[in-house]
């Protein structure tokens, strides 16, 4: 029998959840190993540029540089002082029986493991546009992590279209660092953005910067649009066609487009590790169950954005919670977790309240011109999805099998909201989770024969 | 512009770090150190690749090592990650396939 202070906790992600679980863990002298695909921890909203860049965290991080400085510093300091074995640059690509699967640059390596955090964040939510596979079409996140971890934007002349929070901000950070924006295009309109204000009014702070930004952005920001297509020669993107919010066609040319509906949990490998799964209404996905400090499983505990979409302040509480679950569950002493618990909540109301103001456009995806791109990497149509919703049943795992959607490298990761809508209206369901749920299949990222066998 | 020509991004800040010289499609090209091979490429070209499954150029898509939409090819057989690898001198990196390959 292994000594609760001996066990082998793993947390998989070095963003806010996954450093504040490391912390919380090594503070009552507890060793996690902390694997993660990014070269030094923050995460995708943290994220810090490579050695030898020089801008100062007030530039990159802008109100939020405080925090992020705050997570850099408490995780270097637990890795330098020896409390904590960080593995960088390594994904972990299949978990079972009690045993990680992780590829990183020197090969694959199996990690034992007897407990799991998993802190796996997020991804773009990406709903299909007509002509969005076209070269310099980016998600909103790609587009600000080239800002970030680059110092670049991703074209001369840019249009950001979609929803959600990062809209505005990075259309504020790109004009500040010197881009140019031809448009901001909204597909929520104002109706339903005022109708949540009294829920996005628990964060009076954050709700007021967005709307300071928003009011910055002038004549640029339409809300209430709808994304016709994106044109394109051989070379890239030239222009995107869009109605109004009073249904008049414009064009507005560009050489790249960010698109993005807020966010998607990235939960295959709590789909891996048997945590069982619901779909949520406000946020229009399916997100793994839990109880309030995250425990997802026997040994498994979920924190941040891969649990619940709360953003970055969010997935600190989350991570301190999901790691105090664990030392609660190895008999181990637990901080008091009352005020956690209590923000969490607040938090949480902001952010369901934000995922109304800014939903998901089911209406889009659901009247996409047959030959729409729906699947990105095999080129699988929207038409192909819905004859194979009609032939092979109106199931996405069936689609996927049959037809190909969710197939392809990214797994399903950026096609099967839209597809399970498309499956949904195709055989007269209500909602798109009764198409059903894309079930996660190891490896979770692709993986060369070369990595595995240069491994043990 | 003549060292940008042809290329997608702008480069905004960051512009002080030490150059890095690799080979785009067998032509000497630059880029700066810290830069990934994504960043390398497009600063001097307009796509990375060819999609497998449509007509189209490729320029990545996530960035964040989710989609995969920016695998490309070495000339010395590998493939790597654009957005995820960091260019290094002397890399041979190719925006298609080689001609001479089975």
């Amino acid at each position: 029998m292994t000594e609760p202070n001996q066990s082998r906790v793993v947390i998989v992600g070095a963003g806010p959840a996954g450093i504040r679980a490391a912390e919380t863990l090594a503070a009552v002298g507890l060793r996690p190993t902390v694997i993660d695909e990014g070269a030094r921890a923050g995460g995708q909203i943290y994220r810090r540029p490579p050695d030898g860049f020089t801008r100062p965290p007030s530039t990159l991080y802008g109100s939020q540089a405080g925090k992020a400085v705050a997570l850099h510093t408490a995780f270097d300091g637990l890795v330098s002082a020896g409390r904590i074995v960080h593995l960088p640059r390594h994904s972990v690509v299949a978990l079972a029986d009690g045993t990680l699967h992780a590829v990183g640059d020197g090969g694959s390596r199996r990690i034992g493991c007897d407990r799991l955090i998993l802190a796996t964040g997020a991804t773009d939510r990406l709903a299909p546009v007509l002509g969005w596979q076209a070269p310099g079409v980016y998600s909103l996140g790609a587009m600000q992590i080239a800002l970030k971890a680059q110092g670049v934007a991703m074209g001369r002349r840019i249009v950001l279209a979609g929803s959600g929070p990062l809209l505005t901000l990075l259309a504020t950070q790109l004009r500040k660092a010197g881009a140019e924006i031809a448009a901001v295009l909204d597909t929520a309109g104002m109706r339903g953005q005022i109708a949540a204000f009294p829920d996005l009014a628990v964060r009076p702070s954050f709700a007021l910067h967005g709307l300071a930004m928003r009011a910055r952005l002038g004549r640029l920001y339409h809300a209430g649009i709808a994304l016709e297509g994106i044109e394109a020669t051989d070379t890239g993107v030239t222009a995107v066609r869009w109605k109004d919010a009073a249904g008049r066609m414009r064009s507005t040319a560009c050489d790249a487009v960010g698109l993005g509906w807020h966010l998607k949990a990235e939960t295959q490998l709590a789909d891996l590790a048997g945590c069982r799964f619901a779909y949520d209404e406000t946020w229009a996905q399916w997100l793994p169950c839990a109880d309030c400090m995250g425990r997802a499983g026997d040994g498994v505990y979920l924190a941040g954005d891969g649990l619940r979409l709360l953003g970055a302040d969010g997935a600190e509480v989350a991570g301190r919670l999901a790691a105090a679950a664990c030392l609660s569950d190895l008999g181990l002493p637990v901080p008091d977790v009352a005020a956690d618990l209590k923000r969490l909540d607040r938090l949480e109301r902001f952010a369901r309240g934000i995922a109304r103001a800014f939903p998901w456009p089911a209406d889009q995806v659901r009247t996409l011109p047959d030959d729409t791109v729906l699947c990105r990497c095999e080129g699988i149509t929207a038409g192909a999805v819905r004859e194979t919703a009609v032939y092979g049943g109106a199931e996405a795992n069936r689609v996927k099998s049959l037809g190909r959607a969710g197939m392809g490298r990214c797994q399903g990761r950026y096609c099967q909201l839209a597809a399970a809508d498309l499956i949904a209206a195709t055989a007269g369901l209500a909602h798109a989770g009764d198409a059903g749920r894309l079930r996660a299949q190891a490896p979770v990222r692709p993986v060369t024969i070369a990595a595995l066998l240069e491994g043990e | 512009m003549s060292g940008t020509a042809g290329g997608r991004l702008v480069r905004l800040a960051e512009t002080g770090r030490a150059p890095v010289r690799f080979l785009l499609d067998g032509m000497e090209r630059t880029a700066l150190s810290g830069d990934t091979v994504l960043t390398a490429i497009l600063t001097n070209a307009p796509t990375l690749r060819q999609a497998e499954f449509g007509p189209e150029q490729r320029a990545g898509f996530c960035l964040m090592g989710a989609c995969q939409d920016c695998w490309i090819w070495q000339e010395q057989g590998p493939r790597l990650r654009a957005c995820s690898t960091p260019v290094a001198d002397g890399m041979r990196l190719l925006t298609r396939t080689r001609e001479d390959w089975p």
